[in-house]
């Protein structure tokens, strides 16, 4: 696996200026998580790495290269539109392998990997649940034997029984593959749970960033403490002030 | 000419179907009365267009020089023509011609609208632009024009006919390609599949156009019953079919020049254009209208088992063995019952499908047909919520939506619509009431309330709308709030402050609140009691101090264990609940989540259990015993 650089990438949409010159680096084998709110920039930030955004300014690198077509895959945040309603589950997955691979075993492999039946490829996705879609979405992600996985949201959508068998998959699979990953969400406690080292972005720029004990910790920019007091917490109390 | 398909397309991206709906479509089609007569004559038409020629071939073609022109009679049921031909089977034997004229310049006309239309999907971006303009101009002339036009470049006789017909075609659906091929480049399966790297040809034939092809089938449909009409209307013009051949167009014409003598001949050739158009044209709209409204699958649920009428005292808002039932015996909601007291903040969750939306817009009358919302009790202030007038529930109870963006209005100021609910429930003059929205905006700590009132929705972010959607709720006097999921699309620093908004109001107002949300720690850190629902009923009820000491339900332990939080363990993976929620269709006669359930047993898959009190404002629906559930929630031995 390998590092994923963003170097001073700026995205500007018409007058809008949605990433503001992010500088920002997964390491080899680790997770970042990204936090903020939405219109913060984060999707715009995701879509770049994987090439579906131009950057308007700036880099973006694999291992110090520039040309990383395929090598950056991204898990999209609903599961319902991220499949081919057409397309069989496994010919989905075929589809993101490189030339020369026996697509047959591969689809099987990966469908293990994911803790899906192998014997349902030729399902469609209508006949799977929503946790289930979201494997062979992280599944194709896979398949194009990438460096980097970004996975953007990629629970929101689902319901909250099979968020946890979703997000214990990510983990296990990051740790047994050595996934460099960037996990965006706006759920703190998500991006604290799977994460190494945690960004947080506001107004499209990365306003903190460093490892996730720290950052939940001692954070430094009053946003993240402003985050890390909004989010929901078990055994406190929201008063009416 | 294809016209209504360009207005078809405009009206919104075309229902996509998943394929096994494919056959179900063609099954809707054929039951209907319009699909069912249209099918038989297209079949009729194919017949006769393939066997009209072998078996009357030779009678529509033998000259009878002593019949010359002759009227109706029982030898020549149309007449004859100035050669003494059978005009009735030449109407037949022109069939043939007639149909498979006008199928080919529909198939032409379809091909080249395809590939002008997904052109620009597969160009570059400039040579795109080219095309899509080009396209836009030719929509522009109508149809019969651009026929007529293209007849007198290719000059006439058939080819030129066909031509031109195909090409008239042609702009239309190149646009409906183009707007159909736009809906679907926009969903995310598109971009999930170019960053897999394929291309954009294979993008196109594998992705775009099986998700397209449905609508574009049915409007070629429609398209092949104006190409027939159109055909017929260049060879009755004498710029079609020539002579020797001869089509329904063609023997229309001929049979005009005497139709003041005997209307016969002209009539028949008519007739068969007239059916044979009207036969397509039917055919693809029953099939549009299949296309559209697929039917539901029809399943019965074996009735929920009475639920123990409580009738301890009534609160604010007393709810007792509520149901809504869709057509189909499908009942979202099976037995609800629960009570909510002046100044009680109350939480509803459950996950999607659980029926809390329901519940929610059933207790504010706002279930539309045909959904049937039946209860022994549904009693709001004291009398029956179906008797109370709309002004009464319009102040007094105030509701708060998910997206606020689509409950305003987007067209008019902010401060004008909340002025409108004083204005029409309290009778209060414009003036007044709007003084009274600014007064209210500034209640939910909107900032610069006057000048915000004279803004737009859009004008305002997500958790600002948010807070002026209650702020409409308070123009009344709100007895209860109804907040359903009013934080999910926010962020957590904006749910924040509409979650304390919310406690304020009851607080300050002493109404009542039911706050439905997916997100457990929501409801923990802000309400009274929970209420936690599965597949349509309430499995638990406590207060929300003992949810993570004393929850016992399975479901109610499961979800919490399941949901991480800011003190998750992170080095534990988290707790799964295996399976999926049941569909309202697929509840069985069992514990809905008996199928999930570590702990259920036997009787757990053959009856349901009731809510029943164990301690005080404590209620559970299980079999299992509270030792058992005390067990099992301690993580003790089991």
């Amino acid at each position: 696996m390998s590092e994923l650089r963003f170097d001073a990438v700026s995205v500007r949409y018409g007058h809008h200026l949605a990433v503001d010159d992010v500088s920002l680096t997964v390491p080899s084998g680790q997770v970042v998580g990204l936090v903020g709110e939405s219109g913060s920039g984060k999707s715009t930030l995701a879509a770049t790495a994987v090439g579906l955004v131009p950057a308007t300014a700036g880099r973006v690198l694999v291992d110090g290269a520039e040309n990383h077509l395929r090598k950056v895959q991204m898990v999209f945040q609903d599961p319902y539109s991220s499949l081919d309603p057409r397309m069989s589950i496994g010919g989905s997955i075929a589809e993101a392998m490189p030339r020369g691979t026996d697509r047959r075993a591969e689809v099987a492999r990966l469908l293990e990997l994911v803790n899906l039946d192998p014997g349902r490829a030729t399902a469609l996705p209508s006949r799977l649940s929503g946790g289930q879609r979201q494997r062979v979405a992280l599944a194709r992600a896979l398949a194009g034997r990438p460096e980097v996985v970004i996975a953007d949201e990629i629970t929101s959508a689902l319901d909250v029984s099979v968020q946890g068998a979703v997000l214990n998959l990510v983990r296990d699979l990051q740790r047994q593959l050595g996934l460099s990953m960037l996990f965006i969400s706006h759920n703190l406690a998500v991006v604290r749970y799977v994460s190494d080292r945690i960004a947080v972005m506001k107004s499209g720029r990365i306003v903190e960033e460093g490892p996730a004990e720290r950052v939940l910790a001692a954070p430094e920019h009053p946003y993240t403490r402003e985050l890390l007091a909004a989010a929901p917490r078990r055994h406190t109390r929201l008063e009416a002030s | 000419m294809g016209r209504r398909g360009v207005l078809r397309a405009a009206a919104g991206p075309a229902p996509v179907a998943t394929p096994r709906d494919r056959t179900g479509v063609v099954r809707t089609v054929l039951r209907s009365p319009v699909g069912a007569t249209s099918a038989v004559l297209l079949c009729l038409l194919v017949a006769l267009a393939v066997f009209a020629p072998l078996l009357w071939g030779d009678r529509a073609a033998a000259i009878d020089t002593d019949a010359l022109q002759q009227g109706p009679s029982p030898a020549h049921l149309l007449g004859t023509d100035q050669l003494g031909r059978d005009i009735f089977f030449r109407v037949l034997v022109a069939t043939r011609l007639t149909i498979g004229l006008a199928l080919l310049a529909t198939v032409i006309g379809v091909a080249a609208g395809l590939v002008l239309g997904s052109a620009p999907s597969v160009l570059p971006r400039w040579a795109g632009r080219v095309v899509t303009s080009a396209v836009n101009i030719a929509v522009a002339f109508p149809g019969l024009l651009l026929a007529l036009f293209f007849a007198v470049i290719f000059g006439t006789g058939t080819i030129g006919a066909v031509l031109a017909i195909a090409f008239a075609i042609t702009p239309s659906f190149a646009r409906l390609t183009q707007t159909l091929t736009a809906s679907v480049a926009g969903r995310d399966f598109i971009a999930a599949a170019r960053v897999c790297g394929v291309g954009r040809f294979r993008l196109l034939t594998r992705h775009v156009l099986p998700n397209i092809a449905e609508p574009l089938v049915i409007n070629s449909t429609l398209a092949a019953g104006s190409a027939l009409t159109a055909f017929a209307g260049l060879s009755f013009l004498g710029i079609g079919v020539q002579a020797p051949s001869y089509d329904w167009g063609r023997l229309l014409g001929e049979g005009l020049n005497r139709i003041y003598l005997s209307p016969a001949p002209a009539l028949g050739p008519a007739v068969a254009v007239v059916v044979a158009g009207l036969a397509f044209n039917l055919f693809g709209e029953a099939a549009a209208s299949a296309a559209g409204r697929r039917p539901q699958p029809v399943r019965r649920t074996p009735p929920a088992p009475e639920s123990i009428v409580d009738d301890s005292g009534g609160g604010l808002l007393t709810v007792r063995n509520l149901r809504v039932t869709f057509p189909g015996g499908i009942s979202p909601v099976r037995g609800v019952s629960f009570t909510v007291h002046e100044g009680e903040m109350i939480g509803v969750v459950g996950e999607s499908g659980s029926g809390k939306s329901l519940t929610a817009l059933a207790v504010s009358r706002l279930v539309e047909h045909p959904g049937e919302v039946t209860a022994d009790r549904l009693e709001f202030d004291g009398r029956p919520l179906a008797a109370t007038p709309d002004r009464e529930l319009g102040t007094k109870l105030a509701m708060v939506f998910q997206d606020p963006m689509t409950s305003f209005n987007p067209t008019r100021r902010i401060g004008r619509q909340l002025a409108e609910v004083s204005e029409v429930h309290q009778g209060m003059s414009r003036r007044d009431a709007l003084a009274k929205a600014v007064d209210r905006l500034r209640a939910v700590r909107i900032p610069e309330p006057e000048r915000r009132a004279g803004q737009y929705p859009h004008e305002f972010s997500g958790g600002m709308r948010q807070r002026a959607m209650i702020a409409m709720g308070l123009m009344g006097e709100p007895r209860l709030v109804i907040a359903d999921e009013p934080t999910t699309a926010l962020d957590v620093t904006v749910q924040r402050e509409v979650l304390r908004l919310l406690a304020r109001i009851r607080a300050e107002r002493t109404a009542g609140v039911l706050l439905i949300s997916h997100d457990i720690t929501v409801v923990a850190q802000t309400c009274d009691r929970v209420l936690v629902m599965y597949a349509g009923r309430i499995v638990e009820e406590l207060p929300t101090a003992e949810l993570f000491t004393a929850a016992r339900h399975p479901y109610t332990t499961a979800l919490l264990a399941a949901v991480p939080d800011l003190d998750t363990d992170r080095d534990a993976p988290l707790a799964v609940i295996p399976g999926r929620p049941p569909e309202p269709g697929e509840i069985g006669p069992g514990c809905p989540f008996a199928p999930r359930c570590p702990l259920a047993g036997d009787r757990c898959r053959t009856e349901e259990p009731e809510l029943t009190a164990m301690a005080d404002g404590h209620r559970v629906a299980c079999w299992r015993s509270e030792s058992e559930l005390t067990l099992a929630a301690t993580g003790g031995p089991r």
